[in-house]
């Protein structure tokens, strides 16, 4: 038998293979509703709740003509009576063609593949990983601008600890050319592992502590939320809580050619009435996560 | 200069010397115990002598363990590294020295280390750890499971 794949973890996957399945996106985009799982089980574990990436998942599914068992949070799983993950994997393991797993503790998907005798597709594991928003991530990139290469990214706020621009870095500093553009209060910089990262490949980034003009230059603003539970001083987060919003004034300056992206969901970060205007992409990254989806599992079961 | 070699003599002899097996000298006194709980000496039936609290230029106070007709691997040996970096091994034939030996970081570790992260699944589920050494002087570890970067202060064994 040969080996199974799974999505565990963005670094996990070549380059070659980001491109094949952002080729597969681009076909499901087309044409979402393909019978390739038709038969087929999958497995929705979430333990943790997440209602936007697991309706993105169950919706990939269904378009792909699978079934869906599982559950949508912890307190109907098994793993309230004690269950531990290794025994509650190696059950649905022997029902299911596929494991889509949400866990609140980091390295459980790892640990839940090693398990496993099918695919398992990492949802979320704590602050850890999520590599299927980075793929859609990297979808809408490709869509808007045509190109992965030569792509100028100002990611705003929590660079600390939010897993989405992390996982964004490493992938998108596989590509030619990326200039980096960091823009975060003093307390949430990008971690001096990720800046190492970017200075062994010769990759250019600027750290900024203002949202000024500066995002003139840029072709993508990846927004995050600041959250008021990283400061340990409540007037630490007063003093910045204002200063990381977007808002449709600042944008008009900027390329034609720029999108805006946010992981969703928003709080306060871009203010509504950036909505409206055209280089507003977050609604349309969220669907793109369909088709990313679908291409995901379509690459890990061998389905095309 | 003779009283310094007798002395030397004197300090060697502190510990029995053995006809067959392996000594491992230069471990941190403070690390002792933690040696002979990684290379299971506390569970084998052979003849083992130690020292502590001897002496030593380099670490202070170091510790020595002779293990009689005990051969060890390279891979079970250099699991030490960790706690006794600057450890020698010296294979002992006959009485005499037949081979020195020193221990070496190896690329990864299972099992001995805590991952530091209290929310990596290691420390919440019977897990056996991994790590992938990235760093040696001064050690580094990145966890396969959660992918977080254990450093030398924070090495914790299990």
């Amino acid at each position: 038998m040969a080996m199974k794949k799974d999505l565990l973890s963005i670094t996990d996957f070549s380059k070659e293979e980001y491109l094949r399945i952002l080729e597969l996106a681009a076909e499901f985009e087309e044409n979402p509703n393909q019978e390739l799982l038709k038969g087929k089980v999958v497995a929705s574990l979430f333990f943790e709740p997440s209602t936007r990436t697991r309706l993105s998942f169950e919706t990939a599914i269904s378009r792909l003509g699978g079934r869906i068992i599982g559950f949508a949070d912890p307190d109907s799983s098994s793993s309230t009576k004690g269950e531990t993950l290794h025994d509650t994997i190696k059950m649905v393991s022997n029902y299911a063609d596929l494991i889509v797993m949400r866990h609140p503790l980091e390295g459980a998907a790892r640990y839940a593949a090693e398990v496993s005798d099918v695919p398992v597709i990492n949802a979320g594991d704590g602050a850890n990983q999520h590599p299927t928003q980075t793929l859609l991530d990297m979808y809408s990139i490709l869509k808007t601008q045509g190109t992965l290469d030569n792509i100028n990214i100002f990611m705003v706020g929590d660079l600390k600890y939010g897993r989405t621009v992390h996982s964004l870095l490493q992938a998108m500093s596989e590509f030619e050319n990326p200039i980096f553009n960091f823009i975060a209060p003093p307390n949430l910089k990008m971690p001096p592992g990720y800046l190492h990262h970017l200075q062994e490949k010769g990759i250019r980034y600027f750290e900024h502590e203002e949202f000024t003009d500066i995002i003139s230059a840029a072709d993508i603003i990846y927004m995050t939320r600041v959250q008021k539970e990283r400061f340990a001083d409540p007037i630490e987060y007063e003093k910045v809580k204002d200063v990381y919003i977007l808002n449709n004034e600042m944008l008009k300056n900027t390329k034609p050619n720029m999108r805006i992206l946010h992981p969703l969901p928003r709080v306060n970060e871009i203010s509504t009435d950036v909505d409206a205007n055209e280089k507003a992409y977050y609604f349309e990254q969220a669907r793109n996560g369909i088709f990313a989806r679908e291409a995901i599992i379509s690459h890990v079961m061998n389905l095309k | 200069m003779e009283a310094k070699d007798n002395a030397k003599k004197k300090l060697k002899l502190k510990v029995s010397a053995i006809k067959e097996g392996t000594v491992i000298d230069h471990i941190p006194a403070k690390n002792l115990f933690k040696v002979i709980n990684i290379l299971g000496l506390d569970k084998i039936e052979n003849q083992i002598t130690f020292g502590t609290n001897l002496d030593s230029h380099k670490l202070g106070a170091k510790a020595i363990i002779k293990v009689s007709d005990v051969f060890f691997e390279d891979m079970e040996i250099n699991k030490i590294a960790l706690i006794a970096p600057h450890a020698k091994l010296n294979i002992i034939k006959d009485y005499e020295v037949v081979e020195k030996k020193i221990v070496e970081t190896p690329d990864k570790i299972t099992g001995i280390v805590k991952c530091f992260n209290p929310k990596c699944i290691t420390n919440n589920e019977k897990i056996t750890t991994c790590f992938k050494v990235i760093g040696k002087t001064p050690i580094a570890l990145k966890c396969k499971y959660c992918e977080k970067i254990t450093t030398e202060e924070q090495i914790r064994m299990i």
